[in-house]
């Protein structure tokens, strides 16, 4: 079996994996990094979304030998131990989860909306940008309130957390 | 109320900072969903743990003449193939359904054989045949797909319509004309009579389109075997561990209940599909005995929309009679409820009891009718989906009245508002009494806050641009607070529907509370952990609540219903008040004073007249040091648990508008403007209904705009992927306005009548009525997607150049 390297939420990891593992099954059976959810086999749900080398990526898309030397930043990498991540904290405030499933995913996909759309989005920009994603819980009122929120929080946050959600 | 600062670090809001009832505090829950924390089945990792795969049919309706397991078994990483044959050796029992209904004739509902596994033949497509354990998921499915079986292909009836017509194919042998019941409720003769008087009547006929719940987490077990004790502990995906329990045990015999731990920890969303006990847990116990390892199935998004029950699929033909002035003389409604091939847990309660009693809305009609014919066909199995029989209920009598008031030409406000029920309690002919409301109120509030009379105005605007604008009204009831025991055990229920609770102090006044209800997604962590703050004045973040585990929490009936609130948290009063009369008497001894004498409030217990204290604290401490009193005076410890049972169901109501836009061209419905106003009684956590009542109305919108479980004449299940199955995204829906009106519950020690299914119960009826609004035609079918309008369009087209 083919050996994989990547550096995941800044930690170098070397693997033996059978060539048609997902990167997923790689992050969540492989590495035990199990925020990173499953929600469906057609890469529609969005619950899976990663950063491979700085973009987000369903992470149900690609081999885990495709992120041979990437750098890869899961959910379980974005606070900085107890505290949050902006954006982490403006799903909390404003109530963007409920069940808490698709929730990482929404996360990721949040920081990469910021990283190409800047801080200020209104509410048909976050709404196109989530196309990838699917929540059954929210009906989406509350997680557009959170990236909203926590795009703006970001702009004032200090550039070392910035750099780690870009 | 107290200021512990939990949900702090925040916007600033007050709301962040008390924590007592009905505050908008931050959920307790969020910090490990937000860091990838969560612990969900599927991220449960047990030592040498294999994998199940599950061969199911191909074909909707087939005799099983031979399965071929042999080459399989023995392929790489094989530990074991299982059949119906294999269970039955088990002596496995059948999935049941739980609640008993009896058909007019006085029979017994016609309740057909459900082996985990099939044995003879299968029903529908997705059906489970074999099941494969092997070390990993890829050589399970292999090993399924190279198990070869011979089926015999029989013909297949998938619309409930015609599943009692004479060249149906028979499904089950038990049930002839596959018609697992007929049944009815209500004055049949007092209806005629109705009708009889009445000045006009209108008719309709509806069908409430087959939904699948897909909650975003797929549905998941993980059974492990100790041989040393001969005792299972099953993880699941389950809004009820205990029932689960209970009928994996008693009815299904996989071990009695004190040698089986089922644990439902964080779940993924649930919205009734995880209320059942389904065949793949049942296997997955099984074959952990058999192979002496952990074995974990979790499902595939493509293999749940045929593994896990459907909802609604309703046919109706519905009457409602009117004297001269606009009053409702009379209803009468025949349905047919397609039940799928086999009846799942709870199955025939959905089109019976939480359907037809609820068919009388929010008003006051003398007399009505409803009958309904339960049936089989060869598709995936019906039971409860979000609202489970008042979202189909609500679509029958909120599209009679927006379609009665176009026929009388009268204003669909007006004419609701002249109809409603005016004073409590008031008793419907079909059974419920509804003990409180104020539908007016709900509705002026919504009519305002929709600018309902700005809506002429707005539509002239659109039909400028060429689009057609609509608006509808929903102004529904629902029962919840599922159930007073007595009253659902009448009806056919076999179980009670009560909720329990333990309130445990520890010594150092930290709390922890058991609960048999189940959270997945409805933040009683948070909310319940309020109610405990409140009363006894602590800090939230010093209270845990403990739930979704058999071997932590005695018993519970689980969530689903509505119930947690009203129920659930009625149990926690209950507890409560327990501690609360045994702190006292410690805080007698420890201040010396009489028990007659002490006060609590604050937090803390006072000797009245007196600056003699004790703090809450102070007094879990000596309840369990025991230095203040002897144990012939009191017990030591302070640990109090209770059962609630209701006194009635909980009649949450109010009224939504919508507004939608319609592009002729493409037949693309725009919702404008969503407007909801609820009275959902006392509230605990405002910040998390608005969040319950939203995720309810994109389900409901889903519903009438997107979502449809489509079958073929073969029987295959054409939408059977999230590419094919059309579910709402954020870009689908409006930003939402919601908000509430307040009748506080008789009923409970709370006020609360419950907020998780409203949005799923009054959406689909208002989106429904401002299409057919924009349309200018009552024959617009569920979902209304483009092309579905776009046909209406045509169609109507047409008959005007014909004219």
């Amino acid at each position: 079996m083919p050996v994989v390297s990547m550096t995941v939420n800044g930690n170098p990891v070397r693997a033996e994996v059978d060539v048609r593992t997902l990167l997923v099954q790689f992050l969540r059976e492989t590495l035990r990094l199990t925020g990173t959810h499953v929600g469906c086999d057609t890469s529609q749900c969005g619950a899976c979304v990663v950063h491979v080398n700085g973009v987000a990526v369903k992470s149900c898309t690609m081999l885990a030998v495709q992120a041979e030397g990437a750098e890869v930043l899961t959910i379980e990498g974005v606070a900085r131990g107890d505290a949050l991540h902006p954006m982490q904290e403006a799903f909390r405030q404003n109530h963007g989860l409920q069940c808490g499933y698709c929730t990482p995913g929404m996360i990721m996909t949040a920081l990469d909306i910021v990283r190409r759309k800047g801080h200020e989005l209104d509410d048909r920009t976050i709404r196109e940008e989530l196309e990838g994603n699917l929540c059954r819980c929210t009906g989406y009122h509350n997680i557009v309130k959170s990236i909203a929120a926590g795009a703006r929080a970001m702009a004032g946050d200090d550039p070392a957390r910035q750099q780690a959600a870009e | 109320m107290s200021t512990s600062g939990a949900g702090t670090s925040g916007t600033g809001t007050s709301g962040t900072t008390a924590t007592g009832i009905g505050a908008p505090v931050r959920r307790k829950e969020d910090f490990r969903f937000v860091t990838g924390n969560g612990r969900y089945t599927a991220d449960i990792d047990r030592p040498g743990q294999v994998c199940l795969h599950f061969l199911r049919s191909t074909h909707a309706h087939a005799r099983i003449v031979r399965i071929q397991a042999g080459h399989a078994s023995r392929m790489p990483g094989v530990l074991a193939v299982i059949t119906g044959q294999d269970l039955a050796a088990d002596k496995l029992g059948p999935l049941v359904c739980g609640w008993m209904i009896h058909s007019t004739d006085g029979s017994p509902m016609k309740m057909a054989p459900h082996p985990a596994l099939t044995v003879d033949a299968v029903r529908y497509v997705g059906e489970p045949v074999a099941a494969v354990i092997a070390q990993t998921p890829e050589q399970a499915r292999d090993a399924a797909e190279a198990i070869i079986v011979d089926y015999e292909e029989l013909p297949a009836v998938v619309d409930p319509a015609a599943a009692q017509g004479p060249d149906a194919p028979l499904i089950h042998a038990v049930a002839p004309n596959n018609t697992i019941f007929h049944w009815q409720l209500g004055d049949a003769a007092a209806v005629a009579d109705a009708f009889a008087r009445a000045a006009s009547v209108t008719s309709i006929d509806l069908v409430n389109n087959r939904l699948v719940p897909n909650a975003i987490e797929p549905r998941g077990a993980l059974a492990e075997w100790d041989p040393g004790s001969d005792s299972y502990t099953l993880w699941n995906t389950s809004q009820n561990p205990h029932v689960a329990r209970l009928v994996l045990s008693a009815f299904v015999g996989v071990a009695p209940e004190h040698r089986l731990r089922v644990v439902a920890p964080d779940v993924g969303g649930g919205f009734g599909s995880k209320i059942f006990i389904y065949a793949e847990e049942v296997v997955a116990l099984a074959a952990a005995k058999r192979v002496r390892r952990p074995v974990r199935w979790i499902c595939d998004r493509s293999e749940a929309f045929v593994a896990d029950a459907h909802g609604r699929d309703h046919v109706t033909h519905a009457q409602m009679a009117f004297d001269r002035d606009g009053r409702i003389l009379g209803l009468r409604v025949k349905t047919i409820a397609n039940l799928g091939a086999y009846m799942s847990t709870f199955s025939s309660s959905i089109p019976t009891y939480l359907y037809a009693t609820l068919l009388s809305g929010q008003y006051a009609i003398p007399a009505i009718h409803c009958a309904v014919d339960a049936v089989y066909t060869n598709t995936v199995p019906v039971d409860a989906y979000r609202g489970a029989g008042r979202p189909e209920a609500t679509y029958v009598i909120e599209r009679l009245m927006e379609v009665s008031a176009r026929r009388l030409g009268v204003d669909p406000a007006e004419l609701r508002r002249k109809n409603f029920v005016q004073t409590f309690p008031h008793q419907t002919p079909v059974i419920m009494s509804y003990d409180c409301g104020d539908y007016a109120a709900s509705l002026d509030k919504a009519l305002a806050l929709a600018d309902y009379q700005g809506f002429g105005a707005r539509r002239r605007e659109s039909e400028a641009r060429g689009r057609l604008r609509g608006i509808g009204l929903s102004a529904y009831i629902e029962a919840c607070g599922i159930a007073p025991s007595q009253a659902v055990g009448s009806l056919g229920a076999g179980v009670g529907l009560w909720e329990s609770a333990e309130v445990r102090v520890n010594p150092t006044g930290t709390v922890e509370v058991l609960t048999g209800s189940h959270s997945h997604g409805q933040g009683h962590e948070t909310t319940f952990a309020q109610l405990v703050s409140d009363r006894l004045g602590i800090p939230i973040d010093t209270i845990s609540v403990v739930h979704g585990d058999t071997d932590k929490v005695q018993f519970g009936m689980g969530t689903y219903g509505s119930r947690s609130g009203a129920v659930g948290m009625s149990a926690i009063v209950k507890a409560l008040d327990k501690v609360e009369a045994k702190a006292r008497k410690v805080a007698a001894h420890m201040l010396e004073a009489s028990e007659a004498d002490i006060v609590f409030e604050n937090g803390a217990f006072k000797v009245a007249g007196t600056d003699r204290a004790a703090t809450f604290g102070e007094v879990a401490l000596n309840a369990y040091i025991a230095h203040k009193f002897s144990g012939a005076e009191l017990e030591p410890g302070l640990k109090e648990g209770a059962f609630y049972d209701p006194v009635n169901f909980t009649f949450p109501a109010g009224c939504h508008v919508c507004e939608v836009e319609i592009d002729p061209e493409t037949g693309r419905v725009a919702i404008e403007r969503f407007t909801a106003v609820d009275d959902f009684g006392n509230i605990i956590n405002p910040m998390i209904v608005e969040g319950q009542v939203h995720g309810g109305i994109a389900q409901g919108i889903g519903q009438a705009l997107m979502e449809q479980a489509v079958y073929d004449d073969s029987g295959q299940l054409v939408t059977g992927s999230y590419n094919d199955y059309v579910m709402p995204r954020a870009v689908d829906l409006p930003p939402l306005v919601v908000d509430t009106t307040v009748t506080p519950c008789p009923g409970n020690p709370l006020g609360i009548k419950g907020c998780g299914e409203a949005g799923a119960i009054a959406a689909p009826a208002a989106v429904m009525n401002a299409v057919t609004d924009a349309l200018g035609t009552e024959e617009v079918p569920m979902p209304a997607n483009p092309l579905t309008v776009w046909r209406v369009l045509q169609k109507a087209g047409r008959l005007q150049a014909a004219e």
